[in-house]
C-alpha cells in the first residue's frame, strides 16, 4: 500500500461530518486517521467518547508521546497543538493559537507532512475559516494527496473553498464519496 | 532569524559558536513562554478540593512552580493561596531559565486584553471573590497586587542542569515536560522526586504522564484525571 496515514482538518460542521464518516469506515480499516475538530478550550473528550461508540475503528484523543498505530483513529486534545514527530509518535504544545485556533489543522498538516512526506493522505473538511490551507499546501508540495470535501455539498464552505484556492486536489468529493475513495485506496492490490 | 538579520538557518551555527551573547537571546527566543492564569478549570477545582486540604495540615507550606514561564499561575496559586487563608504561612517558589520571562513574571504586569479570559478561567474552576479586586487596571495593561507578590520568590533554575534547591511540599510543572524526550523527563522527575517531602505532591499538566518515567510506581495517584501524584512515604 503506498499511503501510511490520513490526516483530517475540520472545524464547523464537524461534528456532524465526522459521525458520518465513522458510522460508514468498515472495522480493519488499515490505515491511522489523525484528526484536528476546532473545539472550545474548555472542552472536554466526552464527545470523543460518544464518536467512538458509534464507529466501527477505535477512536481516542491522541496522547503526548503515543506511537501512531495502524487502523486507529486519533483526536486532538482541546487547547493543545498536536505534531506528528518522524519517528511516528505524537507531541502536543501549548504554542500560541494558529488561525486563532488551538488545535490548528495547519499545525498537525504541517508536521504531518514532514514526518510522511509522500505516503499522507490530507482531507479538509467543513469548516468557516482558512486553517488547513497551508498545511494542505505543504503535504502537496511533498507529494501528499489532497482531497478537499465539495464546498457545495460542505455544512461551511470555506474552509474547503479556500483549500481548492490554494492548490490543485486530487480530489473534490462529497463525504459519501470521500469514505469511499478512502476504503479503494486502502484496499490491496487495487493501486 | 528575523531577529538576528542571518540570511540562512545554517549561519546560526557559527554565530551561536563564537558570539555568546547571541547563543543566549537565542535560547531564550526559543524557549516557550505561553501560560495562561487558571489554564484547566478542573484542575484548580480538583486543587481546591484535593490538595487544600492536605496543604492545611503542615504549620509552613512550600510550593514550587517549575518552569513558571511569565509567571501567571504562580500569581493564580497565590489567589488560591490567600483566599484559603494560607498566604501568610505560604513561599511560592517560581522558577524558569528564561530571565526575560522571570523579569516580567516579577513585574505582575499583563495586557488588560486577556483579563476576560482569565477572568472566566478563574470562575469556572471555583473562583468566589471578584478577580478584578487581585488587580490594578491601567489603559492597556493590569498590574497585579503587591499582596500576592509578597511571598513569591523569583528565581533562575534550569529543570535540566541544575539540581534540589529546597523540600518542599508541592511541585506544580504543567506543560512543561511535553517539550522533554523520555530521558530527559527522567531527569526532571528525579529532581521532583528528590525535592518533595514524604506524601508531597506532584501536579503535571492535563496531558503529561508518568507512565513513561520511571517514578510511576514511587506515587499514588491522586487525581487520576488531573494528573495529581502523591509520593509515596
Amino acid at each position: 500500500m503506498k499511503h501510511e496515514a490520513i490526516v483530517v482538518g475540520v472545524s464547523s460542521g464537524g461534528m456532524n461530518a465526522l459521525k458520518f464518516i465513522f458510522s460508514a469506515l468498515p472495522a480493519g480499516f488499515s490505515l491511522p486517521i489523525i484528526i484536528v475538530q476546532h473545539i472550545s478550550a474548555y472542552s472536554d473528550n466526552g464527545w470523543i467518547k460518544i464518536l467512538n461508540k458509534k464507529s466501527n475503528l477505535t477512536i481516542k484523543e491522541a496522547d503526548e508521546k503515543e506511537k501512531i498505530e495502524t487502523g486507529k483513529v486519533y483526536i486532538a486534545a482541546a487547547n493543545y497543538h498536536l505534531l506528528i514527530e518522524n519517528d511516528k509518535t505524537f507531541s502536543l504544545t501549548i504554542d500560541e493559537h494558529v488561525n486563532f485556533a488551538r488545535p490548528s489543522v495547519d499545525v498537525l498538516f504541517e508536521s504531518a507532512a514532514d514526518a510522511y512526506k509522500e505516503k499522507l493522505i490530507g482531507i479538509v473538511l467543513t469548516g468557516s475559516n482558512s486553517d488547513g490551507t497551508k498545511g494542505i499546501k505543504r503535504i502537496k508540495e511533498l507529494g501528499g494527496m489532497a482531497i478537499i470535501q465539495d464546498p457545495e455539498t460542505a455544512e461551511s464552505s470555506i474552509m474547503p473553498a479556500s483549500a481548492i484556492a490554494a492548490i490543485q486536489p486530487d480530489y473534490i468529493l462529497s463525504l459519501e464519496k470521500i469514505v469511499q475513495l478512502l476504503i479503494k485506496i486502502t484496499q490491496p492490490n487495487k493501486q | 532569524m528575523a531577529m538576528s538579520g542571518l540570511e540562512e538557518v545554517s549561519q546560526i551555527q557559527s554565530k551561536v559558536l563564537k558570539d555568546e551573547t547571541f547563543a543566549y537571546e537565542l535560547l531564550q527566543d526559543l524557549s516557550i513562554t505561553v501560560t495562561e492564569m487558571f489554564r484547566d478549570k478542573d484542575f484548580y477545582k480538583s486543587l481546591r478540593e484535593n490538595i487544600i486540604p492536605i496543604l492545611k495540615t503542615y504549620p509552613y507550606i512550600k510550593i514550587w512552580h517549575a518552569g513558571c514561564a511569565t509567571g501567571e499561575e504562580a500569581y493564580s496559586m497565590a489567589i488560591i493561596m490567600q483566599e484559603e487563608g494560607l498566604y501568610n504561612r505560604t513561599t511560592i517558589y517560581a522558577t524558569d531559565f528564561n530571565q526575560q520571562a522571570l523579569n516580567k513574571a516579577k513585574e505582575g504586569i499583563f495586557s488588560n486584553a486577556s483579563m476576560k479570559e482569565y477572568t472566566l478561567n478563574y470562575q469556572l474552576s471555583g473562583g468566589k471573590e471578584s478577580f478584578s479586586s487581585y488587580y490594578t487596571s491601567g489603559h492597556d495593561n493590569i498590574i497585579m497586587n503587591q499582596s500576592l507578590k509578597k511571598n513569591i520568590v523569583w528565581a533562575n533554575h534550569n529543570l535540566v542542569t541544575d539540581s534540589v534547591f529546597a523540600e518542599v511540599h508541592l511541585i506544580l510543572c504543567r506543560n512543561v515536560l511535553i517539550y522533554f524526550d523520555v530521558d530527559l523527563q527522567n531527569k526532571v522527575q528525579k529532581l521532583f522526586y528528590e525535592s518533595l517531602i514524604n506524601g508531597g505532591i506532584l501536579c503535571l499538566g492535563s496531558k503529561e504522564s508518568l507512565h513513561f518515567t520511571d517514578f510511576f510506581e514511587k506515587y499514588t495517584e491522586l487525581d487520576k484525571t488531573q494528573r495529581i501524584f502523591k509520593k509515596k512515604y
